[in-house]
């Protein structure tokens, strides 16, 4: 009876035992969630499969090419630029405000708390927020109007043309919270005598900005940047929720998701998935080398 | 003292007028939706948005839009998926992240790299995979969807536990373990408590991501009795139309444990989100 215990084993065994248990939940999770999709995924892509027949046939490249070929399946790309732009955008405005708000401010916690606040709201409050923000005579039209720029009002959500200018920015007012408080905290890291000697050398703000603080969150803000442009690419959440992809504001992902569970064209669904996919770990590798030429 | 002050208040008023300027964009589109929630029908109609209701105790929308939104079953699933969740993250994470921090072994460098890899892939891009194996696992339509998803693809919480392992000393093993304590003991009594900071950190960032998750549930649990909160909000498109009165109370109710959770833990979530990019 002794033996089981494990107290009672020899460390060697204990260690063994150990490594065996306390990895093989974390690891089966991780190849089942993980890996085994990314693998199913190729296989998939190169089948007509719907998803739910007993048999698919093998169709080669065909799925690629027809992707490729109908600027039907292509035109996603365009409405992730916007996305994209907006990342820049996005991540500009928390870098000046996390800056400014790592030094000496009035009510400095509170503009804190109400920058960040956004982020950790529901994803489908916040569509149904812009929702309201942006529909005829609603928020945004309504505060046009009191400021004389009532001419200006459009269909925000109507118009193909502003559509998804108006959603990019709804996801910079969910999503820049995260980046400035990111931010906020690599800059807080910095030591503060290099501060005050370079007061005492008599630099500037932007001096301070430009030599202290960005190149020691250059790290960070390439992490960011991976992020941020991942995040553009399968956006998804707010245009799905609010336009359902209507009206030109379909992304990638609603793509995805409409061709495979909604018209059952699986293959196709699985093939556009993994462009998206080389798409992301191509940026991701042109950032890391960008990188290291830095370092 | 101030050589320039001109350029320096100029700087200031700048500073503040852009601050000032970004709290009320944060902060609009919210109050906005409070105002609508509080509005009766015939006054929604009429007022402005920005116009403040005209009671501010007229509850009579978050009645409805909790009852007849089906909210309280939204709050139920969220809660039993939280919880779960958040425990299993823990735990196998904190597992996983012993056996890499303290023990060297043949395949340790793949299994780190394993976990580093699957970073890469955003999980939504492997969405309608993934789908197949949550059906062939038989778990499509059930809570424990949502959950093994949770759980799988948490590699974050590995990387926040290994940090915080690295700056626990070694040498509190090594006495644990003359003192005859097994590994097991070692990491239950003295890692798992010394982690508590790393735990609280998983569990804000992981929670926060759980609350907010649309896809997961809409995806794989569709069933009307394991809706979520973000499910149950979503279904208020049909039903209330355009009675945006209202969806504004359900975006209300939806919204308020978070504002609540976040004034009680401010610093925390703070420390949270920092600690959980920085690698």
């Amino acid at each position: 009876m002794k033996y089981l215990k494990i107290s009672n084993w020899g460390y060697s065994a204990q260690r063994i035992f150990i490594i065996c248990a306390f990895s093989i939940i974390p690891l089966a999770l991780l190849f089942t969630f993980a890996y085994l999709p990314v693998i199913n995924m190729f296989k998939y892509s190169f089948t007509d499969w719907n998803g739910y027949s007993k048999r698919f046939d093998y169709v080669g490249f065909e799925n690629y090419s027809r992707i490729f070929s109908d600027p039907e399946y292509f035109k996603v790309f365009i409405v992730s630029l916007y996305y994209f732009v907006a990342t820049f955008v996005q991540m500009g405005l928390a870098l000046y405000f996390a800056t400014i708000l790592s030094f000496k401010i009035r009510g400095k916690n509170f503009f804190k708390g109400i920058l960040f606040f956004p982020y950790l709201l529901n994803g489908v409050a916040i569509g149904f927020i812009f929702l309201f923000f942006f529909k005829p005579d609603g928020t945004l039209d309504t505060l046009m109007q009191a400021v004389g720029l009532g001419q200006y009002t459009q269909l925000w959500l109507g118009n193909p043309n502003i559509i998804n200018v108006s959603l990019a920015g709804a996801s910079v007012w969910r999503y820049m919270g995260f980046n400035f408080i990111i931010f906020l905290g690599a800059i807080s890291s910095i030591q503060k005598d290099v501060y005050e000697a370079s007061d005492i050398d008599g630099a500037n703000r932007w001096q301070q900005f430009r030599h202290i603080i960005l190149p020691s969150i250059t790290r960070i803000l390439q992490l960011n940047l991976i992020l941020a442009i991942s995040g553009a690419i399968s956006a998804f959440d707010i245009p799905y929720i609010m336009t359902d992809g209507s009206n030109g504001s379909e992304t990638f992902v609603i793509q995805t998701v409409h061709l495979a569970f909604k018209y059952g064209k699986l293959g196709l669904a699985s093939a556009m998935a993994v462009v998206l996919l080389f798409i992301v770990i191509l940026v991701t590798l042109v950032q890391r080398v960008t990188m290291k030429g830095e370092e | 003292m101030n050589v320039q002050p001109f350029k320096y208040t100029l700087a200031s008023i700048f500073k503040y007028a852009s601050l000032i300027l970004a709290a009320f964009i944060a902060l609009v589109p919210i109050v906005v939706v409070l105002f609508a929630s509080l509005k009766t029908n015939a006054e929604y109609a009429t007022s402005s948005p920005l116009a403040p209701p005209a009671n501010w105790l007229n509850f009579a929308n978050y009645t409805k839009a909790f009852v007849d939104g089906n909210m309280l079953v939204g709050f139920k699933n969220t809660i039993i998926i939280l919880i779960i969740s958040i425990v299993g993250a823990t735990l196998t994470g904190s597992m996983i992240a012993y056996v890499l921090d303290r023990f060297k072994f043949k395949g340790k460098k793949i299994m780190v790299a394993a976990f580093l890899l699957a970073t890469l892939i955003p999980s939504v891009t492997t969405q309608v995979a993934t789908f197949q194996i949550i059906n062939a696992l038989d778990l499509f339509n059930t809570r424990w969807a949502a959950i093994v998803m949770y759980l799988g693809t948490d590699i974050i919480a590995v990387y926040i536990f290994l940090q915080f392992l690295g700056s626990i000393s070694n040498a509190l093993d090594e006495s644990a373990m003359l003192d005859g304590a097994s590994y097991f003991t070692i990491y239950w009594r003295i890692i798992l408590p010394l982690l508590k900071p790393a735990i609280v950190t998983v569990i804000i960032v992981k929670g926060v991501n759980i609350y907010n998750d649309f896809y997961t549930p809409f995806l794989y649990m569709p069933k009307t009795d394991l809706q979520v909160i973000s499910t149950a909000l979503f279904k208020f498109k049909g039903p209330f139309g355009s009675q945006w009165e209202v969806i504004s109370a359900g975006i209300m109710i939806a919204i308020i444990p978070t504002m609540i959770i976040f004034l009680l833990l401010q610093k925390y979530i703070y420390n949270g989100f920092a600690q959980g990019s920085v690698k």
